[in-house]
């Protein structure tokens, strides 16, 4: 049998070169598990395009014999499970990428494992990939991976979906059993993305049907077989189309006379004479040059590397975007996007990493996810943090402004990595879906009865007044007396004990240190919500951290936060131990308690401190109160 | 619109590569073999940042044991490009004598050409090295990345892989450690000789057919390149039309009989072959995993 395109090459080199040099590329991702028979397609697609050569094929009979599962038959899966320790335990770990190429087209096949404990490496392999092909067992249907399959591809923006039936052979060759799982693939798809290119196929990896050559067991299907498929199937390349976009990767300044933006366009077209913007700075110029592969080009395309002259001498650094003035990118500093998380430890919100995306790199700070994604069920639930392989949408802060356009609008300008500035390993990736807007994304609603109003009906200042102390030492007995006196004298008061919170509103939070802080967090939040409807608000709460102090006394007005300091020594708390936690710590059964396995960090200066060794706890809620009329937030009692 | 062919498609991702590299790197070198695929990466180096010329030297790991006509199609280099050409040797192999026909293939690749490297990354402190590898070339090289990191010590870690989703490509790294970075990633034998035919790069003669002396010697055909090899008794060089498909150490690489004189011919020939191309090569027939082996002791 001769090479795939050697007939040709046989007879005219140079007409056969001239053709081939216009081919075109399509870069797909193959989604299936081991058990799918993903590399035996694979193998099969490389095999029967003669891409195997006769010493890689005696080695493949040699390897098959010894650790191929088929038999005495040739184990096509072996030709791409490539790594030594992958071939001791069957399956494919990492991407690898594969190659071959037709009378039409070159492929570049990226061939991701399918489990779940690697859907990292299928996101990866899906990223530049322009059609998927999910992998599904004839005997067993759709399945969990299935979905999952289909979620990540469908999130990193494939539209080009075929879905490969495969093991028909085992099935006896069953139009029906094929129709059904393309029905309900349908619905599936349908689901996730709302134009959904699918196209089905009854194959036969292993017996070779109807992946090159039709089936002649599957009489019943008159479709295309997926090499046909694969070769015919138009891919949109929109990119041209779209806004030009330049991400600046290197300025050019080999002498005082020349001065080029060098970058791969990311969108769209230029030619010399369009008039550009620079961001994320705004200024404007217009394209004296291109110069890209010929000497003498004037314009270039999506796609291409180029370096550009400005008419202007305008300040242009690595990490700026070069776009078309009449249609400009996006700029901000905050934006929403779905995350996947890629490292074995858990993404933390408010750590800083490094984040480079098409516009540049910058420092970011994820928000607490917005919710993440089952990936198996693709339920949204809540979550606060992402660990490896998990998927989630959160808000992004970046330390300084840069240039995005949304993923579905450009996966070039709006895909990023996340980097840990420890380790310098790449932990996530994402998809830009909208700038924030700090402050124009959520307004504020006003309203005509306002804080002061709602105060004086009480006839009262509104205020929180925080009590921190170590667990024990009196903080709740003195804030529910200061309580009892306020109230005696129609002061309108609420009081929100650390405890309780964790029964009601908080009760999804645990004590991990991310946890602590969203506990302080909505409890700030809340106390400062009091101060809105007039009250005072009392909170006794261990808050053993001057950083999450700080935190809730930032969210009210200055004058309006009133820090109590219980300070019982930490022998006389665990002497005290009234809810015998200190015992229990010390036996090692509470992690991270504070005073014995969490430091307490006293406040340097509180409003009031109060010396429990020294006061009882009706003379210390007088001192409070005392405090409070002295500063006119409740009248003399 | 003409949309891009796939060829001008791997030319823009092999430049965007290595101007990554140029604006991340602190002192980056482009490892230069003399061969096609080196050919290739310098042809794209003096695009990605015309008209200025690479801002980065080229790098030969010199056996002693090339081809003579390599190192005179080397030497041509420095002019042609403008480019510093920096040319290494293991001093201390060369003064112990080590040699492939004396110590055999895998000692003289180790030391001559894996010591020898790792030598002079850290000589000249090199953190970025372009090398001309290609995914297709072997199984293990189709999961390594475009960015690929080698510890202190130059060893390669295929478990502990950075994932490069879109063309993203993270180049930190730790005092110490440095990164091969293969722009040609995702070429395969055919796109470098179509490029070739397309852009008219100049090859060491080698390539092309001719009337060469040869002895047979398990199979291989061994160019007598020069009186350092030993011939047997009775064993006469014979004049036979051959080339070379790949190019490395002359006692090392095979030659094919051949007719193919021109570009054309050579293309046409790879096209109707029915052998792979690192057949020529001894290093990696040992046993099948082999090469990613060598790659974790830090071969290229």
């Amino acid at each position: 049998m001769a090479h795939y395109a050697s007939d040709l090459a046989a007879d005219d080199i140079a007409a056969y070169l001239k053709s081939h040099e216009q081919k075109s590329l399509l870069r797909f991702l193959t989604c299936g598990s081991v058990d799918d028979g993903k590399s035996t397609l694979i193998g099969r697609l490389l095999y029967e395009s003669k891409l195997v050569f006769e010493d890689q094929l005696d080695a493949l009979y040699a390897d098959s014999r010894k650790s191929g599962t088929q038999g005495n038959r040739l184990d096509l899966a072996l030709l791409v499970d490539g790594l030594a320790s992958e071939r001791e335990q069957g399956i494919t770990i990492d991407v690898a990428y594969r190659f071959f190429s037709t009378e039409q087209r070159k492929f570049i096949v990226a061939d991701t494992p399918g489990h779940e404990q690697y859907t990292r490496n299928m996101a990866t392999g899906a990223s530049t990939a322009d059609l998927a092909i999910i992998l599904v067992d004839a005997r067993k249907g759709i399945l969990t991976q299935t979905r999952r399959h289909s979620f990540i591809v469908s999130r990193l923006g494939i539209r080009k979906i075929v879905l490969a039936v495969n093991k028909m052979d085992l099935v006896d060759y069953e139009a029906a059993v094929f129709r059904r799982i393309e029905r309900e693939y349908r619905l599936l798809a349908r689901a996730l993305d709302t134009e959904p290119d699918i196209t089905a196929i009854p194959m036969s990896a292993l017996e070779g049907d109807n992946v090159i050559e039709p089936g002649r067991s599957m009489p019943w299907y008159d479709g295309p077989t997926l090499m046909e498929h694969l070769e015919r199937v138009e891919v949109d390349d929109d990119r041209a189309e779209k806004p030009f976009r330049l991400p600046v990767q290197w300025v050019n300044r080999p002498n005082l006379d020349f001065r080029g933006f060098a970058g791969q366009i990311a969108g769209g077209q230029v030619r010399v004479g369009d008039p550009v913007t620079v961001l994320p700075s705004g200024r404007q110029s217009t394209v004296t040059g291109v110069i890209g592969t010929d000497d003498d080009a004037q314009s270039a395309v999506a796609g291409q590397s180029v370096t550009l002259t400005l008419a202007d001498e305008i300040d242009v650094s690595r990490g700026d975007m070069i776009v078309r003035t009449s249609a400009p990118a996006q700029t901000g500093d905050r934006f929403e996007a779905t995350i996947i998380w890629m490292a074995d430890e858990k993404m933390f919100p408010g750590r800083a990493y490094q984040i480079k995306t098409g516009g540049g790199t910058a420092q970011a700070t994820l928000g607490a996810p917005k919710h993440r994604v089952d990936i198996n069920t693709l339920a949204e639930e809540p979550a606060r943090d992402l660990a490896l392989n998990e998927i989630g949408v959160c808000a992004v802060t970046l330390d300084r402004t840069i240039a995005f356009d949304p993923y579905d609008d450009n996966r070039e300008t709006g895909g990023f990595i996340l980097i840990d500035k420890l380790t310098n390993a790449t932990v996530g990736m994402g998809m830009i879906h909208h700038a924030l807007n700090r402050s124009d994304n959520i307004h504020w609603q006003a309203t005509d009865i306002g804080k002061d109003e709602r105060a004086q009906i009480k006839g009262q200042r509104p205020c929180v007044v925080w009590f921190t102390g170590l667990s024990g030492s009196g903080k709740s007995t003195i804030a529910n007396l200061v309580e009892k006196k306020l109230a005696a004298n129609q002061a309108h008061t609420m009081l929100l004990d650390g405890d309780n919170v964790r029964h009601g509103l908080n009760k999804d939070l645990g004590f991990s240190d991310a946890d602590r802080v969203e506990n302080i967090r909505r409890v700030a939040e809340v106390a400062r919500l009091m101060t809105e409807a007039g009250l005072i608000a009392l909170v006794s709460f261990i808050s053993p951290f001057r950083a999450e102090r700080r935190l809730a006394r930032d969210l009210v007005p200055d004058g309006e936060f009133f820090l109590v300091h219980v300070d019982t020594p930490l022998a006389v708390a665990e002497e005290r131990d009234p809810k015998g936690l200190y015992k229990k710590a010390r036996a090692g059964q509470i992690p991270n308690f504070t005073g014995i396995g969490s430091a307490y960090e006293r406040p340097e200066k509180p409003d009031l401190r109060i010396d429990t060794t020294t006061l009882s706890p009706d003379e210390a809620a007088n001192r409070v109160i005392g405090e409070l009329v002295a500063r006119g937030i409740v009248p003399g009692l | 619109m003409s949309t891009l062919t796939h060829l001008d498609r791997l030319e823009a991702e092999a430049i965007h590569i290595m101007r990554e590299v140029v604006a991340e790197a602190e002192n980056p070198v482009m490892l230069y073999s003399i061969g096609k695929d080196s050919a290739v990466m310098l042809h794209l180096a003096q695009k990605a940042f015309y008209p200025a010329p690479p801002p980065f030297p080229l790098m030969h790991i010199d056996t002693t044991w090339k081809f003579r006509e390599m190192i005179a199609f080397r030497d041509r280099i420095p002019d042609q490009t403008g480019m510093e050409l920096i040319v290494h040797t293991n001093q201390e192999g060369l003064a112990q004598g080590v040699g492939p026909f004396t110590h055999g293939s895998s000692v003289h690749t180790d030391v001559m050409k894996t010591q020898a490297l790792r030598q002079a990354l850290d000589l000249h402190k090199f953190d970025v090295a372009f090398g001309g590898a290609r995914r297709d070339e072997e199984k293990s090289r189709a999961k390594e990345r475009v960015f690929s990191f080698r510890t202190a010590d130059h060893r390669w870690d295929p478990r502990n892989q950075r994932p490069e989703p879109w063309k993203l490509y993270n180049p930190r790294k730790r005092q110490g450690e440095s990164i091969r970075v293969f722009p040609l990633s995702n070429w395969t034998e055919l796109d470098i000789w179509q490029y070739i035919h397309r852009e008219g790069i100049e090859l060491v003669p080698l390539y092309f057919a001719a009337p060469r002396p040869v002895v047979e010697r398990d199979g291989m055909l061994i160019m007598v390149d020069d009186n350092r090899i030993p011939l047997h008794p009775n064993e006469v060089p014979q004049t036979r039309h051959v080339r070379f498909r790949t190019l490395g150490c002359y006692p090392l690489t095979g030659a094919v009989e051949s007719e193919a004189t021109s570009l054309l011919d050579i293309i046409q020939e790879m096209l109707l072959t029915t052998t792979s191309e690192r057949q020529g090569r001894a290093i990696d027939h040992d046993q099948s995993a082999s090469m990613e082996k060598k790659k974790q002791e830090g071969y290229f």
